[in-house]
C-alpha cells in the first residue's frame, strides 16, 4: 500500500479529473457508472474472481487486461489459503481508495507527496459468522488505518488532504453508510 | 410614495418592478430604488417581515451582532452593539424600515410568467404587470427535509424548526435532533434545558468559534475581507453556496457553542443519519472524519484571520481543543428502546419556487443566476447564501449586493426603454 513519488503534480492528471467533474456537470448522464465482477467457486472456500469490462461515460469501458483474483480463507479455517481473505479484500480496496485520493487532493492543492504508507486494522469477532452469539455482526467492529504521510506540506495540511480523501472516497462511503444488496439466484 | 394600507389599497396594473418579499432583502431593494426613482411595488404574503414572525424559534437571535445589523440608509443606532438582536425587535425594526415604502401586505403571488416582453405577476388581489421582477423571498422557504424521513418508524414523532417555537412543542421524552448546524445545535442546547436526553445526528458542519482575539468572529470575518470575498472568487462555488450556517448563536453568555460544549452538557453525538430499515435508525461511520474536517477548516479560517489581528494589535491567537468523538460509536438506534421519541429534522432550508413560471430553474431546482442576475431578462433575485459575496445571506451583507442588482437593473431598464423608442420609430418612419 505504497504510492512513491512521481513527476508532475504526484502523477495525477487533474486538469483530466476537473476536465471531467465539468463536462460530467453538464452531461450528468455520463456520470452513471456500472462496476462488473464475475467470479466462479474452485473449490472449498477458494473461489476466483474476474474483473474486466465495466460501463461508464455512456459506453461500455474495458480495463487494460483482465485482472484476476483468488479469495479463500487461511489454514486455521481448515482451508487452503489459496487467496486473501475476501474481509482483507475489503481492506485492500479501502487503502487503494484512500490513498488514491490523497495523491488526487495534493495534486489538486499542489502538495508533492514523497511517500503514502497506510496500515490497516479491522476488529472482529468471529462468533458472528460461526453463529455462536446472534448479537454479535459478521463484519467487522470497525477499521482503523494510519496513514505515513510525507509530503511538502504543513500538519494541518496534511490532516487535511487525509480527511478529505475520506470526504470523496467511494469505498469509505460503501463502508461507512448503510448500503443495498440485491442477490439473485438461477435467473 | 404611499403608505401600506393592505391588500385593497392599490390596483393591480403596469409597473417599471415588482419585488417579492419584504424582509430584509426586498425592503433594502425598495429603498435602493426609491432613491434610483424607479417605481416599484413590494408584494409581501403576510406582514412585513413575514417568515420572521412565523417561521422562526422563540429564542433565536441573529448570528451577527447588533452593530452589524444594518441595511441601507439605516445604521444601528440602539444602545447594545455588541448584543444580539431577538426576533421580535428585529421584526419592528424592519417594521419601522418599511414606513413609507411602496409595500402591498398580505398579498400572495400565486404565478409570475413572462408574456409579451413583460413579467405577469398573479397574486391573490389580481394581476400586475412589471418590467423587471426581483425575487425576495428568501433561501428559507420550507424545511429541507432527506428522503429517508419516509422510512423512519411511525411511532417516532418528526418535526422540523417550523413546527418548533419552544422545548413544549416537544413530546415528553428523548429527541434526536438531526444536522449539526445553528439551527441543530441551538435546539439541542435549548432542549438539553428540559432535562431530557438529546442525540445529535452530526453530519458535515461549520465550526467557528462566537469570539475571537477579543472580538465577534463576525468582526473579524469582516475585517479580514473574508465575508467580502466576490463570488467569481470562490474555488468551489456550489460547495461554497450549499455550505451550513456556522455553530454559532446569538448569546453573549453562551460564547461557545460547538459539540464539545453539548456533551459536556450530556447530549451524545452520533455520525449522520444515514438510513432507516426494520425500525431502526442507522448512523454513518464518518463521524469521525466530519469532526476532524471541521477542526481542520476552523484552524484555516483562524489563521486567515490571524494577520489582519496581529495587524490590529489583538490578544494573541486563541487556539480550540478538538472534537471529542465518542471512543465506541453509535451507528444504530432502536427508538423505542433507546428512549428516543421525537426526531427533529435541523437539515437546512431550501427556496420555494413553485410559483416561478418562467424556465430559469436548474435540475436541482435552483434558480440559473450570475451573481443574482437571473437567467432571464428583467428577472433578478436577492438573499441566497453566497449570492455575489460570502456575506449575502447576512442581514449587513444585503446592501452591496442589492446595490450591483439594482445598478444592472436600471441598465437593463432604460436599455428597454431605449430599444422600445428604437421600435416605435422603426414602426413610425415612412416606408
Amino acid at each position: 500500500m505504497t504510492t512513491s513519488v512521481i513527476q508532475l503534480p504526484n502523477g495525477v492528471n487533474v486538469d483530466a479529473l476537473l476536465g471531467a467533474r465539468e463536462a460530467l456537470t453538464e452531461a450528468p448522464a455520463g456520470a452513471k457508472f456500472v462496476w462488473r465482477a464475475e467470479s466462479e467457486w474452485k473449490d472449498g472456500t477458494h473461489t476466483e474472481s474476474k474483473l474486466d469490462g465495466f460501463f461508464g461515460l455512456g459506453e461500455e469501458q474495458r480495463h487494460v487486461r483482465e485482472f484476476r483474483y483468488d479469495t479463500d480463507h487461511p489454514e486455521i479455517f481448515a482451508a487452503e489459503d489459496e487467496g486473501p481473505t475476501p474481509v482483507e479484500m475489503i481492506l485492500v480496496g479501502l487503502a487503494g481508495c484512500l490513498t488514491g485520493g490523497i495523491a488526487s487532493v495534493a495534486a489538486h492543492r499542489d502538495i508533492t507527496l514523497h511517500s503514502v504508507t497506510a496500515t490497516l486494522e479491522a476488529d472482529m469477532d468471529i462468533q458472528g459468522i460461526l453463529g455462536i452469539d446472534a448479537d454479535i455482526r459478521n463484519g467487522f467492529n470497525g477499521i482503523t488505518v494510519n496513514f505515513q504521510v510525507d509530503a511538502d506540506a504543513s500538519e494541518d495540511d496534511i490532516a487535511s488532504l487525509v480527511a478529505q480523501s475520506q470526504k470523496r472516497s467511494a469505498v469509505f462511503d460503501i463502508i461507512t453508510n448503510p448500503g443495498d444488496v440485491t442477490v439473485n439466484v438461477n435467473q | 410614495m404611499t403608505v401600506a394600507l393592505g391588500p385593497q389599497s392599490r390596483r393591480p396594473g403596469t409597473i417599471d418592478v415588482i419585488v417579492i418579499g419584504a424582509g430584509h432583502a426586498g425592503l433594502s431593494m425598495s429603498y435602493l430604488l426609491r432613491e434610483a426613482g424607479i417605481a416599484h411595488l413590494v408584494l409581501e404574503r403576510g406582514k412585513v417581515a413575514n417568515a420572521w414572525r412565523t417561521e422562526r424559534w422563540d429564542s433565536l437571535r441573529l448570528l451577527t451582532p447588533n452593530w452589524q445589523t444594518r441595511l441601507p440608509g439605516r445604521p444601528y443606532d440602539g444602545n447594545d452593539p455588541d448584543g444580539y438582536m431577538a426576533v421580535p425587535e428585529l421584526t419592528r425594526l424592519l417594521e419601522d424600515y418599511a414606513r413609507g415604502m411602496p409595500v402591498q401586505t398580505d398579498t400572495t403571488v400565486t404565478s409570475v410568467r413572462h408574456r409579451d416582453g413583460l413579467y405577469h405577476v398573479v397574486t391573490d388581489h389580481g394581476l400586475w404587470r412589471a418590467r423587471a421582477v426581483i425575487i425576495a423571498t428568501g433561501a428559507c422557504n420550507q424545511p429541507a427535509v432527506p428522503r429517508i424521513a419516509r422510512d423512519l418508524p411511525v411511532s417516532l414523532k418528526q418535526m422540523t424548526p417550523f413546527d418548533y417555537h419552544s422545548p413544549d412543542d416537544v413530546p415528553e421524552g428523548g429527541v434526536l435532533v438531526v444536522g449539526a448546524s445553528a439551527t441543530g445545535l441551538q435546539l439541542a442546547d435549548e432542549l438539553l434545558t428540559t432535562r431530557r436526553p438529546v442525540m445529535l445526528a452530526v453530519g458535515e458542519h461549520v465550526r467557528m468559534p462566537r469570539h475571537y482575539r477579543g472580538r465577534d468572529i463576525f468582526h473579524w470575518l469582516q475585517r479580514s475581507g473574508i465575508h467580502d470575498q466576490h463570488y467569481q472568487e470562490i474555488d468551489d462555488l456550489s460547495r461554497g453556496r450549499r455550505l451550513p450556517s456556522p455553530q454559532l448563536v446569538g448569546s453573549a453568555a453562551l460564547p461557545i457553542l460547538d459539540l464539545n460544549h453539548l456533551q459536556a452538557r450530556g447530549a451524545s453525538i452520533v455520525g449522520r443519519l444515514a438510513g432507516a430499515r426494520n425500525g431502526e435508525l442507522l448512523f454513518s461511520g464518518s463521524l469521525g472524519n466530519v469532526c476532524a474536517l471541521a477542526d481542520l477548516k476552523m484552524q484555516r479560517l483562524l489563521k486567515q484571520i490571524d494577520p489582519v489581528a496581529d495587524a490590529d494589535g489583538a490578544p494573541p491567537p486563541e487556539r480550540f481543543a478538538a472534537t471529542r468523538v465518542p471512543g465506541s460509536r453509535r451507528l444504530m438506534l432502536r427508538p423505542e428502546q433507546d428512549g428516543i421519541r421525537t426526531v427533529i429534522w435541523a437539515t437546512g432550508f431550501r427556496p420555494d419556487y413553485s410559483w416561478l413560471q418562467v424556465p430559469v430553474l436548474d435540475r436541482k431546482g435552483q434558480l440559473r443566476h450570475e451573481g443574482g442576475v437571473v437567467d432571464a431578462p428583467g428577472l433578478y433575485v436577492l438573499g441566497l447564501p453566497l449570492m455575489r459575496r460570502r456575506k449575502s445571506s447576512f442581514i449587513y451583507g444585503i446592501e452591496d449586493d442589492a446595490r450591483d442588482i439594482a445598478a444592472h437593473l436600471q441598465d437593463y431598464l432604460s436599455y428597454q426603454a431605449r430599444r422600445q423608442a428604437h421600435e416605435l420609430y422603426q414602426d413610425a418612419k415612412p416606408g
